[in-house]
Formats: C-alpha cells, structure tokens, sequence
C-alpha cells in the first residue's frame, strides 16, 4: 500500500516538471506576449522597419523593451552606438533575473544554462519564480516548455504585428506608442511592489526622473538614461545603507 | 548590423549571471548596486518619455503622455498586471488625443 502510494507521488512530481507542463504553465502569460508582441510589430513597422526586420528582431533579439527603443531610436535617427548602449543598459535588469534564477540552475552544464538563459523574459521568470516556493532546483524540460512557448508566441505577434501596420497610416491616434511607457510603469510596480523596500525604491524613481529631465535637457536622451541608471542606483546604495 | 549588436546586448545579461553566479561572488555592494539598476533604468526611461520631447520639457497643459501615465499607474498598482496596465494606458493616450 505504502509502496504503491510512493509511486504515485513520484509520477506527479514527474509529470509536474515535464516539458508540456511547462507550455500549459506559460498559458495564462500568453495574451501579454500576444499583445505587446502585436504592438511591437506595429510600431516597428510604422517606425520604418521592414517586415524583415521586425521578425529577425523578435528571432535574435526577443525582448519588448527593447524592440521598442530600438524602433524609437531609429525612427528618430539615433546612431548605432546610442541605440545598442540604450539597449544593453535596458536589458541589463536581465542581469538580476538572471542572476536570482541561477541558484535553481546549479546542476545543469554552462551550455545548458545558455540556452535557458537566451530565452529568459520578465513573464518566464516570474513563472518560474512562483514555481520554487519550496523547491530547490528547476527542472530543465519544464523551463525549456515554459521558454519556448513564450518565444513562439512572441514571434508570431511580431509578425502579425508588422503586416497588420502596413496598413495603418496614423499609428500615433491609436496610442501604441504608449504601449513603450505603459510597460515601463507596469514593470516598474510590479517590481516595487514585489520588494521590501518600497521607501528607497522610491526615492530612487523620483532621483532617476529628475535626473533624467536634467540631464536630456544639458545634453542627450541617451547619456541622460545612461547617467540616471548610474547616479540613482548609487543613491539608492547610499540610501539603504545610511538607514 | 544594428540589430545584431541589439541582440549580442540581449544576449549576455541573460546569459552570463546563470553561468558565473555559481562560481563566482559579487562584493557585496556590487550585488546591492546591482539590485537597484531596474528600478532606477525603468523610471529614467518613464521620466523621458513623459516628461521630454525632443531634448525640451513637454508644456504642462500639452502633456498628454504625463495625463495617461496617471490611470495606467493606478491600474498597475491596482491589478498588478502586465497586460492590464499596458491596455488602459493606450486607451488613455487615444482618448486624450481623439478629444483634444
């Protein structure tokens, strides 16, 4: 009897770190990649950028944030270092994401960690966080599910995206270029609100803001995302340390 | 080209935490440096595409990405979702423009 109940829980524990449990876990994240996929398809293709483009961006590059500045800054004629620098430091919140994720990744080979970390997303790993409560390590198939999933979904509202923006011509009375911002304020909660220290978060936005403004209006945008991410993650450093 | 050098800058945030990290350990002040760099890159890019235009400050009165970011905030804090968030903000913005 207690054998036989012993099999059962190991059947379950197994079906619930297989692959296809990992695609059914990445269902309810699947409308926001569907979404902001489809936005940034269209507001790459209204910023210019061929259809071509767009789906070797979605392939290579898969991340929304970043599409959208580079769609931004090349529609406004950014030059090739402002727009990879405004990237990286964009992305570079991947950085921590990734680096809280690894202590789950410990037993895979650095290959296999390449390859799950090539496809980590904000959603992924949000995902996958939910799923460690209790749980020492992540099982390979189940995340490689969840990440494909999620990339497949976001390539094909990239591209639905951009046909469907050939054939709008005021791409701007529509508002998807809020869609850039309006992710960034979602982001931004969702973080503040998933941390403890919602006080020097805060005074850390606020610097970040006034920084910025100052900084864009002496000089350029992109030195001003540049020095606001340096000078107000030191403050917020200075901050936490001084309380 | 661009779009290469796009995606190499992709590529190694996501990558190279999960290979390093396990070797190898922060100073403590770079991990709590570390920690704040989301927040502090999100609400600079937040604060420019609000408060900016072209290098100037956006007239207060004219400011109609400064209106939406209000409801698209409430909705985030309220709903705590992604989608939510991005979907009343665009509502926003259409609305503000179609009526001024």
């Amino acid at each position: 009897m207690q054998e036989n109940f012993r099999i059962k829980r190991h059947e379950v524990e197994k079906s619930d770190e297989s692959y296809f449990q990992g695609v059914k876990d990445c269902i309810p994240t699947l409308l926001g990649y569907l979404s902001i996929g489809f936005a940034a398809g269209v507001v790459g293709k209204t910023s210019g950028l061929s259809i071509a483009e767009i789906t070797l961006l979605s392939l290579l590059v898969y991340a929304g944030s970043a599409q959208f500045i580079f769609a931004g800054m090349i529609a406004a004629n950014g030059s090739a270092t402002a727009i990879i620098f405004t990237i990286f430091f964009v992305n570079l919140r991947h950085l921590l994401l990734s680096a809280a994720l690894s202590p789950y990744f410990r037993h895979l080979t650095p290959f296999k960690n390449i390859l799950i970390g090539s496809l980590l997303t904000d959603e992924t790993f949000g995902v996958a966080m939910n799923q460690t409560a209790n749980k020492k390590s992540i099982s390979e198939k189940w995340m490689h599910g969840l990440n494909i999933t999620a990339y497949l979904n976001w390539i094909i509202a990239n591209i639905a995206g951009a046909f469907f923006g050939q054939w709008i011509k005021d791409p701007h009375k529509l508002g998807l270029d809020f869609a850039l911002p309006a992710m960034f304020i979602g982001l931004l909660v969702l973080l503040m609100v998933s941390r403890a220290k919602i006080a020097v978060d805060v005074v850390v936005a606020i610097s970040a803001v006034v920084i910025v403004v100052g900084v864009t209006w002496l000089s350029s945008a992109s030195v001003g995302v540049i020095l606001a991410t340096i000078m107000a993650s030191s403050i917020g450093m200075v901050v936490e340390k001084w309380k | 080209m661009i779009i290469i050098g796009a995606a190499v800058v992709t590529f190694l945030p996501r990558v190279l935490p999960l290979i390093v990290l396990s070797r190898i350990q922060l100073p403590e002040w770079g991990t709590r440096w570390l920690k704040y760099v989301p927040i502090s890159v999100m609400a600079a890019l937040v604060g420019q595409e609000i408060f900016m235009r072209d290098g100037e400050l956006i007239p207060l009165q004219n400011n109609f990405e400064l209106f939406a970011a209000f409801p698209t905030f409430v909705t985030a804090l309220l709903t705590r979702s992604l989608l939510g968030t991005v979907v009343v903000g665009i509502i926003s913005i259409m609305v503000l423009r179609l009526l001024f």
